[in-house]
């Protein structure tokens, strides 16, 4: 088996003092990062990217780092969903339903620590799922040529919108968006400048960082500022742990609950458009389908703590797939992923995984490491990463505006940065507001670049017959996907919307 | 009604974009489709789009009363002065400025605020340039 001699180089890379150090530190904030509402997986990483990058860490350590704050906010997100009922980011929205209830009845500690389970369960098993499904997908991906990859960047907008979606139009306005911002600067192909206005600052287009940093991190503080969360403090009475080892019966019980929910957010999390949110949704509704006979589900049931749970770490998982094997990431927090490896200046793709091994398998020996560190630290020390929901947002949220300006200011150290930043975050509060998604802009700035490059490179070869994009039948499968993928929200979104709502209130 | 002025506005943007694009000075370096291509596809999803919102808007969403647009424009503009006095004012002085502003905005008592500033300013720059050596903005008086 090369794949399982390929990790075993991996785990060389990723065990060494340095690394492992890093791994815990990122587990750590992660966490953290996660507990924090206001703060999830894609800001926390959003804001962490231009640190790493300006401290100078070489790629591996650095990949090391932030993937453990990835996996560690996905685990801390449950925190809050748990003790106050606020998900402390979006995938742990399903974990309140019963999380909450578990909660009120005095099994805080035993929710916590089965959810924590749950998680590495989840996390664990989809990253066995990356380590042999990757390679596959490497396979068929180097059969790409420049048209097939033109038509897969537009499955990835296309599908972007996702089943969720509440506005197909919106989702492609804003891939346009962003598409259109990365085309500022000069033309790498033919060295003319473009959209620069004779700006020398916008001479090198607009960095992504500056894009993601902007879009994620300060839009959300003006969210903050204009409904006044900042006076909301949690309170410390509702604490209350309890015990935090969950007893062997529950495990048992909630065993099957969290195998299923594992195998769907994985492929949940694989599928372009879909990733953790969905996976978490889709888990909890099919395990209520399965065994909720008695109607416990809502009042408190460990099932109903461990399925979305398993689901929503299985899904972080799972996204990393495309990620890494295509290059596409298939959502916010694999986007913001992505941002991360183009900063270390590596081109996630199926060249990745032939030109630097190193890299690939050193990040994926550094899940299942995180991983391990994630429970171990979870299962004892919760009752300090509780501690943290006591900071009070009007101290937090400032503190995260000026650590993105320090970010931001490392990378050039011009101020111009720091406006275009600002433009960016009074942007995304307006397309927050308006209900537009702000991932595919986010991926529009990041691949804009790249998917041009493909649909030039494709027309050169075929000498400007646009015919060519269509010509393999790997490309048209492509075309029929996207275009697939655009309209079935079109048809079923309504119908999945309203189940989700019914879900939502149900508690 | 926002979406429809939304749309509006994004349909401005379509044509200023694409007018933009047809500025745009071809090289002697040439491919079959040269640089303006892309941008024009881009400005029609971005047209269409736009079309669609005014057509088939959706609710509006609810918008912040006028004292709250004002605060975030506040917010925004000290965000700027913030961007632009960084490398006269240097790192601390600036940043505890602002982080103090931005807390006192967020519900603290200006007191509080004030201190919270401080205690941001003075702790980002103990962990990120004295500990992780991270080279900040430097003022007149080195810091």
């Amino acid at each position: 088996m090369d794949v399982l001699s390929s990790l075993a180089d991996g785990f060389s890379v990723a065990i060494t003092l340095q690394n492992l150090l890093l791994a815990l530190l990122g587990c750590f904030l992660g966490t953290v990062i996660g507990a924090l509402p206001g703060l999830g997986p894609s800001n926390g990483v959003a804001i962490l990217i231009p640190l790493a990058f300006t401290l100078g860490l070489p790629a591996t350590p650095a990949l090391i780092l932030l993937t453990s704050v990835y996996y560690g906010a996905m685990y801390g997100g449950r925190i809050s969903s748990i003790l106050l009922n606020i998900p402390g980011d979006e995938p742990a929205l399903m974990t309140t339903l019963d999380g909450y209830p578990m909660a009120k009845k005095g099994q805080a500690g035993e929710a916590l620590a089965l959810s924590g389970i749950a998680s590495f369960v989840g996390a664990f098993f989809a990253t066995w799922g990356l380590v042999f499904l990757a390679p596959q997908l490497v396979k068929v991906a180097l059969l790409f040529g420049p048209a097939e990859y033109f038509a897969l960047f537009t499955l990835a907008f296309a599908t972007l919108g996702g089943i969720a979606s509440r506005n197909q139009a919106k989702a492609a306005f804003a891939a346009a968006l962003g598409l259109g911002i990365s085309t500022i600067g000069v033309d790498g192909q033919t060295g003319v400048p473009r959209f620069s206005f004779g700006e020398v600052h916008l001479y090198d287009g607009i960095d992504f960082l500056v894009a993601i940093v902007g879009l994620f991190a300060l839009s959300e503080v003006f969210v903050f500022l204009e409904h006044h969360h900042g006076a909301a403090d949690a309170d410390s009475s509702k604490m209350k742990i309890g015990r935090v080892t969950p007893p062997i019966s529950m495990l048992k019980k909630t065993a099957g609950a969290m195998g299923r929910s594992t195998i769907i957010g994985f492929v949940a999390g694989v599928l372009p458009g879909a990733g953790a949110s969905l996976g978490s949704f889709l888990s909890y509704s099919l395990e209520k389908k399965i065994s909720d006979r008695d109607r416990t589900f809502g009042t408190g049931d460990p099932r109903g703590v461990a399925a979305p749970e398993a689901g929503n770490n299985a899904a972080a998982g799972g996204a990393l797939v495309p990620m890494l094997a295509l290059g596409v990431p298939g959502s916010g927090t694999t986007a913001v992923l992505l941002a991360m490896l183009l900063a270390l200046n590596i081109t996630p793709g199926p060249l990745l995984f032939q030109q630097n091994p190193d890299v690939v398998w050193g990040l994926i020996a550094a899940l299942f490491i995180g991983n391990v560190m994630l429970l171990l630290m979870n299962i004892p020390m919760v009752s300090i990463f509780v501690r943290v929901l006591l900071i009070p947002p009007k101290y937090l949220m400032p503190a995260v505006a000026m650590i993105s300006f320090v970010g931001i200011y490392g990378i050039s150290g011009s101020s111009f940065d720091l406006l275009v930043m600002i433009g960016f975050g009074v942007i995304g509060w307006f397309l927050r507001k308006l209900d537009v998604p702000l991932v595919p802009v986010i991926l529009g700035v990041m691949l804009g670049d790249q998917m041009e490059k493909n649909l030039r490179r494709a027309m050169t070869i075929s000498d400007g017959d646009w015919t060519a994009l269509v010509a393999s039948p790997l490309a048209m499968g492509l075309w029929a996907f996207a275009l697939l993928g655009f309209v079935a929200p079109l048809l079923f979104g309504r119908l999945f919307r309203m189940k989700k709502r019914e879900e939502d209130v149900g508690d | 009604m926002s979406d429809r002025i939304f749309g509006l506005i994004g349909l401005l943007l379509a044509v200023f974009y694409a007018w933009q694009g047809t500025l745009i000075q071809e090289s002697f370096i040439q491919d079959p489709v040269g640089p303006k291509a892309f941008p024009y596809i881009i400005a029609t999803v971005l047209g269409i789009s736009s079309l669609v919102f005014i057509v088939k808007p959706d609710p509006a969403p609810q918008w912040p009363v006028f004292g709250r647009f004002f605060e975030i424009g506040v917010s925004v503009a000290v965000m700027v002065a913030y961007a632009l006095a960084l490398p006269e004012a240097g790192f601390v002085a600036s940043t505890a400025v602002a982080a103090a502003f931005l807390s006192w905005r967020l519900g603290a008592h200006v007191l509080a605020a004030a201190g919270a500033g401080a205690a941001i300013s003075v702790g980002i720059y103990t962990i990120f340039h004295l500990v992780l050596g991270l080279s900040l903005a430097e003022g007149p008086w080195g810091f």
